[in-house]
């Protein structure tokens, strides 16, 4: 039986779904029966794959390098789960939204820093000038809000993608929780 | 015992029901135990009408009306869960999320919020229209209170619990559309307030976590309600 491959993804969050994924704990070692994980931030694997059945992203399209992942996960990815708040409605990253870049940058790199006054330019990305929840740049195919999304609905939602069935998720999660 | 008023006989989601010529569609249905969403409504306050989440459709009429202001009338056929109806509320309470600056959570009433809980009633599964992103002010210069302006989303609960129960009408509506906001006397800060007495209504009928007390942390502002049928009731025995 070929295994159902795996994307999990971090964008701009706290990484608070991907401990939530693995708080699934022994179902994990199940699941590792179907699924195959060929990217994450747990494995090594740099380049997103040609192709990939499944990917679970956690975190909001913050900067330019979250804006290009995205763009080319999509075209890489068969079903695109926004997993978490911060993918689903852009939640805590967006609360810098109402403010300008340069005024959040100028609060992050000098009115609140002690020493060594610069913004960084190099290596780090850029920010947007907007933060946006995944479904405004790409089309999302399940939606699993909770900050974080318990390990629960978690296993829930990838039982029954490898199911084949659309998960139900109403009554299992919501915002915030 | 006075008559009270007359009956009428009126059908809600196909089933016969009879109710007082006083009484309204949301009255009734809750009688029957049939559930309508609200938000601005509250027992014990006067009826606002103003976040048309409980429209229901009544046969022959082309418009939705509002269960909450709509008093019944004999022969009414009413349909209170329909497609139509699960669609647009569903609309309405997206457009309160993107309308505000909502963020569950980070919100002290996380898990005691209204809009939360109806958010993930109607099968809210995310937000279709960009959040608006308001500017909006926050209020700490009450000793005991919060107003978080980012949380409103205008049911004025607050406004109608001052003015009609406490009496003291400290809280008003500035600006119009979504430029519209509640302001404590003239626009002036809540601290200062000549009118207020601090007695905390306002902060307990918020559905939403607009209206807190100082110094809760995530999750930790539980409202209390139970005051309110009580205070309204005892002066309807007196009049």
């Amino acid at each position: 039986m070929t295994k159902v491959s795996v994307a999990t993804v971090w964008l701009d969050g706290c990484s608070g779904c991907h401990m939530s994924l693995i708080d699934m704990d022994e179902r994990l070692i199940d699941l590792a029966d179907q699924i195959d994980v060929v990217y994450s931030p747990l494995v090594d694997r740099k380049e997103y794959p040609d192709w990939v059945d499944v990917a679970l992203v956690e975190g909001a399209v913050s900067s330019t390098e979250d804006f290009e992942k995205i763009k080319k996960i999509r075209a890489h990815t068969g079903i695109l789960v926004a997993l978490g708040d911060c993918a689903v409605a852009a939640n805590v990253p967006a609360m810098r939204n109402p403010f300008k870049v340069e005024d959040v940058m100028a609060r992050g790199y000098f009115e609140t820093a002690a020493i060594q006054h610069q913004v960084p330019c190099e290596v780090v990305p850029g920010l947007l000038p907007v933060v946006r929840p995944i479904h405004e740049v790409v089309k999302v195919d399940v939606f699993v809000q909770g900050c974080p999304p318990s390990a629960d609905t978690i296993h829930y939602v990838i039982t029954e993608l490898l199911a084949g069935r659309a998960p139900v998720l109403y009554d299992r999660t919501r915002p915030g929780a | 015992m006075a008559t009270r008023s007359r009956i009428k006989t009126l059908k809600i989601n196909g089933r016969d029901v009879s109710a007082h010529e006083d009484e309204t569609i949301l009255d009734v249905a809750m009688e029957h135990g049939v559930f309508i969403p609200t938000l601005c409504q509250i027992e014990g306050l006067t009826i606002s009408g103003a976040c048309r989440l409980c429209l229901v459709e009544v046969a022959g009429w082309r418009r939705l009306v509002p269960a909450c202001a709509t008093h019944v009338e004999e022969g009414m056929e009413i349909n209170t869960d329909t497609e139509r109806l699960r669609n647009y509320r569903r609309m309405i309470i997206e457009l309160l999320f993107s309308e505000g600056n909502h963020v569950c959570a980070v919100c002290v009433s996380n898990g005691n919020c209204e809009l939360q809980a109806l958010a993930q009633r109607l099968g809210m599964d995310h937000v279709r229209f960009t959040n608006l992103q308001p500017v909006r002010l926050v209020d700490m210069t009450h000793d005991r209170f919060v107003l978080d302006r980012n949380r409103c989303i205008l049911c004025l609960r607050c406004v109608r619990v001052c003015d009609e129960i406490e009496g003291a009408h400290t809280w008003d509506v500035k600006g119009r559309g979504s430029e519209a906001r509640v302001v404590s006397d003239l626009a002036t800060p809540w601290g200062d307030s000549a009118t207020c007495t601090s007695c905390g209504k306002c902060v307990n009928v918020c559905p939403v976590g607009a209206l807190v007390k100082k110094g809760r942390a995530i999750g930790e502002m539980v409202k209390r309600q139970d005051f309110l049928p009580y205070l309204s009731n005892m002066r309807e025995v007196k009049k």
